[in-house]
């Protein structure tokens, strides 16, 4: 079953996602990777406003391809969420309810979106020019420097995602693979 | 006889590999994918293949990089002996980097410093390694490699102790502990021997390897197979989801080493592992 998700989200909606199930998102969506991450952090640490707002919005970890003339954007699949593992629990703290990227996620992380009711949804990995088809449109928002790195607001429409952590900390990870393993034991 | 090459014939021929080996999969890469969607039997699983399958196609339908991640550049240059170059070699290296990924739309994800961290723009420089061989040609070889896989590789020194066991452990360890961060299906290029920085090589130099060809060597063909096997019996699965499917395929090279040691490297590489050739 296909459980339709519109941004901004509301934390309510997110109790009802377990593991393993399959959203589709529609909706304003903020990309943000390492450097972005970065220099949230350095804006938060000076008690500065992000760009862009924290509250029920969807943080997509990505660096798209250019666009095409005539064309939104390229290529946009998620690249590994490990990697913002050292600044997602305080985001979510601030409330940040939703992460989109791709592989698992560090237990302080895992606790942070059990503390704050949030989610942690799977986009699928290297499949970047069928993930780019679901933006509707795209733009710049800040850092423009950071190339590839700049904060983008993206629209999408049905964007195919896994929840992959639940607001409970069921972790398709860990549970994907178990279950296989027992299937074939 | 020696055989003259212009600097400018290079730029076009690594543009053109840059552009085509992000938009179009070897053919070996996508039979086994395909094979992998048919044979995997967890249900999930084979979804997702079938997704990635998918994903191949239209992105050679509308010229679209299959992934965002448009990779470092890793180019591999087999220059003749017989080859006189008019012009900078490096810098039409760098030239044909340049235009590859301006031209081809691909993204710039190089920085000009580990730690200051300033993107070049251009994707420059590539990561470039030449070896000279006899003849009067220069065969080149784009590999854009993605560093969500490039993160979870490895080397270690191993003790001559440790032998194929110790091998096998650690090229094991590796996969396993990568889990769903490089993009299973994975394929693995393992390096054994030479010095600390030629297993690395040699790892990097498995990738380049065809999947439908095993190792000349009986001994290593078979350790191959063995290890294939044994990643694909992990249950991680295609994004770490679960099911069959870790590794696509598992290719090991070999050199001679010290007497003292046992350097073994494991590169791994995602579901989109690409490469593209073509001989001037």
């Amino acid at each position: 079953m296909e459980i339709k998700l519109k941004s901004p989200v509301k934390k309510e909606e997110l109790a009802a996602l377990k593991a393993g199930d399959r959203v589709l998102l529609s909706g304003p969506v903020y990309t943000a990777r390492d450097a972005a991450h970065k220099r949230m952090m350095e804006l938060l640490d000076r008690g500065e406003a992000l760009p862009f707002p924290l509250e029920g919005s969807v943080l997509y970890y990505v660096g798209p391809t250019p666009e095409a003339p005539g064309q939104v954007i390229g290529s946009a699949g998620p690249t590994t969420s490990g990697r913002m593992d050292a600044y997602s629990p305080r985001l979510l703290d601030l409330g940040q309810p939703v992460m989109v990227g791709k592989g698992n996620r560090s237990r302080a992380v895992v606790e942070a979106i059990v503390r704050n009711g949030a989610v942690y949804l799977a986009a699928m990995g290297g499949a970047g020019a069928l993930m780019g088809a679901c933006v509707k449109s795209a733009r710049v928002i800040c850092w423009e420097d950071l190339g590839c790195e700049a904060v983008r607001l993206l629209e999408v429409a049905d964007m195919p995602l896994i929840v992959a952590i639940d607001s409970r900390g069921g972790n398709l990870y860990e549970s994907g693979p178990a279950a296989y393993l027992e299937s074939v034991r | 006889m020696i055989r003259t090459l212009q600097a400018g014939e290079i730029s076009a021929a690594v543009a053109e590999l840059c552009v085509r080996a992000n938009r179009e999969l070897p053919e070996d890469i996508v039979r086994a994918m395909e094979q992998a969607a048919r044979e995997e039997p967890w249900p999930t699983a084979k979804g997702i293949l079938d997704t990635l399958c998918g994903n191949i196609g239209a992105a050679k339908e509308r010229c679209l990089p299959i992934c965002q991640d448009t990779g470092l550049a890793c180019v591999f240059a087999e220059l003749g002996q017989d080859v006189h170059i008019e012009g900078d070699f490096n810098a039409a290296v760098n030239e044909g980097v340049r235009r590859g990924y301006e031209e081809g739309l691909l993204r710039k994800s190089v920085v000009a410093d580990p730690l200051r961290r300033v993107n070049t723009g251009d994707n420059t420089p590539a990561a470039l390694t030449v070896e000279l061989v006899p003849g009067d040609r220069l065969r080149l070889t784009v590999v854009p490699k993605g560093f969500g896989s490039e993160n979870m590789s490895a080397l270690k020194m191993l003790k001559p102790a440790d032998g194929a066991e110790g091998v096998k452990r650690f090229v094991l360890d590796t996969v396993r502990s990568a889990g769903a961060n490089p993009c299973p299906p994975v394929v693995v290029g393992v390096g054994i021997g030479g010095t600390f920085d030629k297993a690395a090589l040699l790892a990097k130099h498995a990738l380049l390897r065809p999947l439908d060809r095993p190792n000349p060597d009986p001994y290593y063909a078979a350790l191959e197979r063995e290890l294939l096997e044994a990643i694909n019996a992990l249950g991680t699965g295609p994004q770490g989801f679960g099911g069959r499917t870790t590794a696509l395929g598992l290719a090991i090279e070999t050199m001679p080493t010290h007497v003292a040691g046992l350097p073994v490297a494991v590169n791994i590489s995602c579901h989109v592992t690409r490469r593209a050739s073509l001989v001037l």
